[in-house]
C-alpha cells in the first residue's frame, strides 16, 4: 500500500506543475498586454496597471515569472484587485460557506445517486430503470444554472418550500436547495454508473459462488455486488469534483450564498480579472489535491490496483 | 490522473464505461473486443457493425425524435430567415420591454424591447456552431495523438499520456473561465479554440485504448506479415474497428460543449453583446426571472432540448452498437 | 481436527432415507427465455448419488451440465432460467418447491458448490479470510474470533502454507492452485453432504489438476461427502468417478459405472468419445474425432438429437426420440441401437 500511495503522489508532481504553468501561459503569457486584457473594457488608471505589471513580475523571462508566481501562491498570495486589497484577504471567511456547500451537495449526490442507481440497476430493463435513466438524462441536459432559477423560482418563491436565497437560516436549511442544485449533475452520473456497474457486478462469478454459500439476498447485493460497484463511482467523484466547483461559482451566484465560487461569480461581473485568476487557480490546485486523495481511495478500495 | 480513471467525465457514456479491471475504457472496450473477436475481414466487419446498429437505431422512437429536434435546431442556424423576418438585434423598441408572449411576440420581448422569438432563432447558430466546431476539433486531436500513442506506445505514448494528464487537471468550467477572464476577444472562434484545448482529453483516452485493444487483433498481425505499411494498418485495418466509440462519445460531447458553452456566457466570461446566443440571453435576462418568467423558460427549454438531443442520440448509437450493455 | 456442528443448527436432521440415496435427481428439466423464446438447456436429466460416491456429469459445452448443477443448487438467475419440471431431492427431502429462505439453509451448509475459475469465483476486494468466515458467521452466527481460528484450520486443512499469515491477503495474490484450495475450503467449510464440483481443474495446469484431484478425494473419504464432477475432460473422470452420466443437448445420453462405460459404451456419442481422445493402452490407434458441432439448444433437431453427427444414423433417429433402454447393471443409454453398440465392443 505504501508503494502505492508513494507512486501516487511522484505522478501527482508533474501534473501539479504542468496544470499550473498551463493556467499561467495562457492568462500571463499570450501575446498583448495580459493586465489590460483581465481589466476587459473597464477603464482601469495607468498607474495601477503599472503596478499590476510589477506585481506580477511581467519584465522577467517567463518561467521566472512563473516561478515566482507559485512561491507566492503557497505563501497564501493570490494577488490583488485593482484597488490594491489582497485576494487572500477577500477570500477568507468565504471557504466555510463554500465547504459546507460543497459537502450538501456531495452527500446529496452520494446518498440519493447510489440509492437510486442501485434500484435501477436491480430492475434492469424494468420501469424503474427506464425512469431513473430518464431522469438523469434531463438532469445532465439541463444546464446547472437554468436548473437553479427554476429551482430557486418554484421551491423557493413559490412553494416556500426552501429558503430561496442567502444564508440567515445557516447550514443545512440554507444550503439544501442550492447543494441539491449543484450535485444534480453528480448525482446523475452516480446514479448511471451505479446502475450500469451493478447490474455488470450481479452477473459475475463471484456473485454466483456468494448465492452459493447460502447467503441471503441482503448480503450477496449490498455486501457483495454493491462494494465492488462502487469501485467506479469513487473514481468518478474525483472528476466530479471539479465540475462542483465550476457549478459552486454559478450556485452561489444565484442562491446568493456568500463563498468562494459568489466571489468569482461578482469578480466576473465587475470585470475584476486578477481576483478570478487568483480565485480560480486556487480552485483548480484544490481539485487537484482531491483527485490525489480519491486516487489513494481508490487504492484502498480496490486491492487489486496496489499490486500493480 | 491515472489511467484507470476512464470515467467520462463528459458524458452519460461516463455511465456506462465502469473501469471494469483489464478492459479500459469498459464500454468502449467491450465493443472493440466483441469487434476484435469477431475476427476476419477488416472493412466488412466495422460495417457490419455498423449494418446491425443501424437495423437496431431504425426501430427506436428515441433516436428519431432526437433527430428531429436537432434538424429543427440545425435549420434555424442555417437558415433562420425561414423562421423570424427579423434580423439580430433588429426592430427592438424600448418601449416594448419585458412583455410576455402574445400574438405579436410569440416569445415576448426582452429587456430591450426586442422579439425574443427571433432572438432565440438566431441564438442556434453561435450555440450549435461551437458545440460541433469543438467536438470536431477535439476528435480530430484525438483520432490522430490517440492512434498514434496506442499504435506506437513507448515513449510516444507515454509523452501523450503526460501532456492528457495535464490538460485533464483543468475542469471543464473552471479553466474556460480562467482562461477566457484573460482572453482579449471572446468571438465564437476565441471560444472555440479555448474550449477545444479543455475537451480533448475523454476521447483521446477513449481513443487510445480502443486502438491498443485492436492492435494485438490477429488480422491485423496478419496484414503487417503481408508487408503492410504503418500508416495503411492504421488507417485500413486499425482505425474502422476501434472509432465506434469514440463517435459515440464525440456525439455525447456535442451536447456537454453546448452545455458547457451556455454556462460560461450565463457567468459573463464567454460570448458578449452584441453576440446572440441561448446563454447570453439567459445572461442579460438573469435578473429579471422571477417577474418575468418568460425571459427564463424560452432560451433554457431550446438549449436543455438541444443538449438532451445530442445525449438521448449518443446513447442510443452506444447502445446500439453494443447490444451487450442492455 | 473436526469441524463441529452446533446441534441447533438450521437445517433439518440428516436422518438416512430407506433407499439409501444422498441425492436424487429426477427428470430436471430447464428452460431460459431468450429474446422471448423458451430454450430447452436440461431436457430430462436423472441421475442418483450415495454416500461417498462420485458421480461424473460429462457433457461438451453447452450440453446443460454446468446448467443443471445450478438448478440443483438453485442458484439459477430466474429469470430467464426457470425449471419447469422434475425434482432434486437430498435424503429423500424435496428442494424444488421450497421456499427461498429454507432452501438458502441448504446451500452451502448441506449441500455445496466449487466452480472451474476460482479467480474470478473469489470476490476480488474481500480477504480470502473473510470470505471463508462468512460461512461460519452467516450459517453459524459466531463471532470474528472464533470463525477465524477455523477458517485457518480449514485452509491448513487443503494444505495452504503459512494459513494463519494469508487469511489477510487477496485472491490474486494466490497462484491458480491455492486459489482452488480456497474454494475448496470455503465449500467444506460446514462438512456438506453433497460438493458439487463444477470443472474444477480446468484453469488449471495438468500436474496442479492432479494435486486438486487428490486432495477432493481425500476431503470425500473423509467426510464420506457424495461428489458430482462436472467435467467435459474424459481423463479427469478416469481415475475418480463411480459411475459416468453423458449429457447430450441437455439430456442424458447414457450412464454407467465407469469401468463399464470405458470398456462398452452403448451410445454412439459416448462411443465417439472414447475413440477421440488418446488412451494408453491403446498405442498407435488412428484418433477419431467426432463430426460436426453441438446442436443449438434453441432449434433442436426432432428425433435424436445427436442424429446429425452420428455414424450409425437411420430413418427411426429422425423421426423418434430414443428413450433410456437399460443394456446392463446400471447400465443405460438413450440410442435406438443401444444393444447393438453395446454388443460391439
Amino acid at each position: 500500500m505504501w508503494r502505492y500511495v508513494l507512486r501516487r503522489l511522484l505522478q501527482a508532481i508533474p501534473v501539479f506543475i504542468g496544470t499550473t504553468l498551463l493556467i499561467y501561459l495562457l492568462v500571463f503569457a499570450l501575446p498583448g498586454d495580459p493586465i489590460q486584457a483581465l481589466a476587459g473594457d473597464k477603464p482601469v488608471p495607468e498607474n495601477v496597471l503599472n503596478t499590476l505589471r510589477d506585481r506580477y513580475n511581467l519584465n522577467d523571462p517567463v518561467l521566472v515569472q512563473y516561478a515566482k508566481y507559485m512561491f507566492g501562491l503557497f505563501q497564501g498570495d493570490l494577488g490583488e484587485n485593482y484597488t490594491g486589497q489582497k485576494v487572500s484577504e477577500m477570500l477568507s471567511g468565504r471557504w466555510v460557506v463554500t465547504a459546507q456547500l460543497a459537502l450538501t451537495a456531495w452527500t446529496f449526490e452520494l446518498v440519493v445517486g447510489i440509492a437510486l442507481g442501485a434500484w435501477a440497476g436491480l430492475r434492469r430493463g424494468r420501469l424503474a430503470d427506464t425512469l431513473v435513466l430518464g431522469g438523469t438524462t434531463l438532469l445532465i441536459a439541463v444546464p446547472v444554472f437554468v436548473l437553479g432559477y427554476t429551482a430557486q423560482i418554484v421551491f423557493g418563491l413559490n412553494w416556500k418550500i426552501f429558503p430561496s436565497a442567502g444564508t440567515d437560516q445557516g447550514w443545512p436549511v440554507s444550503y439544501l436547495l442550492p447543494g441539491m442544485v449543484l450535485g444534480s449533475l453528480g448525482l446523475s452520473y452516480v446514479a448511471r454508473l451505479t446502475r450500469t456497474s451493478l447490474a455488470e457486478n450481479l452477473r459475475a462469478d463471484y456473485v454466483r459462488t456468494a448465492r452459493a454459500k447460502g447467503l441471503g439476498r441482503t448480503r450477496v447485493v449490498g455486501r457483495h455486488a454493491l462494494r465492488n460497484s462502487l469501485i467506479p463511482v469513487v473514481t468518478y467523484l474525483g472528476v466530479d469534483f471539479g465540475s462542483l466547483m465550476g457549478g459552486a461559482i454559478v450556485t452561489e451566484g444565484i442562491f446568493n450564498l456568500p463563498g468562494v465560487g459568489q466571489q468569482v461569480f461578482q469578480s466576473i461581473q465587475l470585470k475584476e480579472g486578477p481576483v478570478v485568476v487568483g480565485a480560480v487557480t486556487l480552485l483548480v490546485l484544490i481539485f487537484l489535491l482531491v483527485n490525489l486523495i480519491v486516487d489513494l481511495l481508490y487504492g484502498w478500495l480496490d486491492p487489486r490496483i496496489r499490486y500493480e | 490522473m491515472t489511467k484507470h480513471k476512464e470515467v467520462d467525465p463528459t458524458g452519460p457514456a461516463g455511465a456506462a464505461p465502469a473501469p471494469a479491471p483489464g478492459a479500459g475504457a469498459g464500454a468502449p472496450g467491450t465493443s472493440a473486443a466483441a469487434v476484435a473477436e469477431a475476427g476476419g475481414t477488416v472493412g466488412g466487419q466495422a460495417a457490419s457493425l455498423w449494418h446491425d446498429a443501424w437495423r437496431e437505431l431504425r426501430g427506436r422512437w428515441v433516436f428519431w425524435g432526437s433527430l428531429v429536434i436537432l434538424a429543427l435546431v440545425a435549420a434555424m442556424a442555417l437558415f433562420p430567415s425561414l423562421f423570424t423576418g427579423r434580423g439580430v438585434n433588429q426592430g427592438c423598441d424600448p418601449n416594448l420591454s419585458k412583455l410576455g408572449p402574445s400574438g405579436d411576440h410569440w416569445f415576448g420581448t426582452d429587456l430591450a424591447g426586442c422579439d425574443y422569438f427571433s432572438h432565440v432563432v438566431h441564438g442556434a447558430r453561435p450555440t450549435l456552431l461551437i458545440g460541433v466546431a469543438v467536438t470536431l476539433f477535439a476528435f480530430l486531436i484525438a483520432l490522430v495523438f490517440g492512434m498514434l500513442a496506442g499504435y506506437y506506445g513507448g515513449p510516444l505514448d507515454a509523452l501523450i499520456a503526460r501532456i492528457t494528464d495535464v490538460f485533464f487537471g483543468l475542469p471543464f468550467v473552471l479553466g474556460a473561465t480562467v482562461i477566457l477572464v484573460a482572453f482579449p476577444s471572446h468571438g465564437p472562434g476565441a471560444m472555440t479554440l479555448v474550449l477545444v484545448l479543455l475537451g480533448w482529453t475523454t476521447m483521446i483516452r477513449i481513443m487510445r485504448a480502443q486502438v491498443i485493444a485492436v492492435r494485438d487483433a490477429d488480422y491485423v498481425q496478419a496484414a503487417r506479415l503481408l508487408g503492410a505499411s504503418d500508416r495503411r494498418i492504421m488507417t485500413r485495418h486499425i482505425l474502422p474497428n476501434a472509432i465506434a466509440p469514440v463517435i459515440v462519445v464525440a456525439t455525447l460531447n456535442v451536447g456537454n460543449v453546448i452545455a458547457g458553452e451556455a454556462t460560461l456566457d450565463f457567468l459573463g466570461v464567454g460570448l458578449q453583446y452584441p453576440q446572440v446566443s441561448w446563454g447570453l440571453q439567459l445572461n442579460l435576462a438573469q435578473s429579471y426571472f422571477v417577474d418575468h418568467p418568460h425571459l427564463l423558460l424560452f432560451p433554457a427549454v431550446f438549449l436543455s432540448a438541444t443538449v438532451l438531443s445530442f445525449l438521448m442520440l449518443g446513447d442510443a448509437v452506444r447502445d446500439a452498437l453494443d447490444p451487450k450493455l442492455r | 481436527m473436526e469441524l463441529t456442528k452446533e446441534p441447533d443448527a438450521v437445517p433439518p436432521p440428516r436422518d438416512a432415507p430407506e433407499d439409501g440415496h444422498l441425492l436424487e435427481v429426477d427428470d430436471l428439466h430447464v428452460e431460459f427465455r431468450v429474446r422471448g423464446r423458451d430454450v430447452q438447456a436440461v431436457n430430462g436429466l436423472s441421475y442418483t448419488l450415495a454416500e461417498g460416491e462420485t458421480v461424473a456429469i460429462l457433457g461438451e459445452s453447452g450440453s446443460g451440465k454446468s446448467v443443471a448443477a445450478q438448478a440443483v443448487m438453485g442458484i439459477l438467475d430466474t429469470p430467464p432460467a426457470r425449471v419447469t419440471q422434475g425434482s432434486v431431492r437430498l435424503r429423500g427431502e424435496e428442494l424444488l418447491g421450497l421456499p427461498e429462505r429454507r432452501r438458502r439453509a441448504f446451500r452451502g451448509d448441506r449441500i455445496s458448490m466449487i466452480f472451474q475459475d476460482a479467480l474470478s469465483a473469489l470476490n476480488p476486494v474481500f480477504t480470502v479470510g473473510d470470505q471463508i468466515t462468512e460461512m461460519y458467521r452467516v450459517h453459524r452466527g459466531l463471532r470474528r474470533k472464533p470463525a477465524r481460528d477455523k477458517a485457518v484450520e480449514l485452509m491448513e486443512r487443503v494444505r495452504i502454507p503459512s494459513a494463519r499469515q494469508r487469511l489477510g491477503d487477496y485472491p490474486h495474490q494466490f497462484s491458480g492452485g491455492m486459489r482452488q484450495r480456497i474454494m475448496i475450503a470455503m465449500a467444506l467449510a460446514l462438512e456438506p453432504d453433497v460438493l458439487i464440483a463444477d470443472e474444477p481443474t480446468t484453469a488449471l495446469d495438468v500436474t496442479v489438476q492432479a494435486q486438486i484431484m487428490r486432495l477432493l478425494a481425500e476431503l470425500q473419504d473423509e467426510l464420506r461427502m457424495g461428489l458430482v464432477l462436472i467435467t467435459h475432460d474424459l481423463g479427469v473422470v478416469a481415475g475418480v468417478a463411480d459411475r459416468i452420466v453423458v449429457m447430450y443437448a441437455g439430456s442424458v445420453a447414457e450412464q454407467a459405472p465407469a469401468r463399464e462405460l470405458y470398456a462398452r459404451p452403448a451410445h454412439p456419442y459416448t462411443a465417439g468419445l472414447l475413440a477421440s481422445v488418446p488412451r494408453l493402452d491403446q498405442r498407435g490407434g488412428p484418433l477419431v474425432p467426432i463430426k460436426g458441432a453441438p446442436p443449438d439448444p434453441a432449434a433442436l433437431p426432432p428425433g435424436c438429437p445427436f442424429r446429425p453427427r452420428c455414424p450409425r444414423a437411420e430413418a427411426v433417429c429422425a423421426a423418434e426420440r430414443p428413450p433410456l433402454v437399460t443394456v446392463g447393471p446400471g447400465h443405460a443409454a438413450a440410442c435406438h441401437f443401444a444393444e447393438e453398440v453395446h454388443g460391439a465392443c
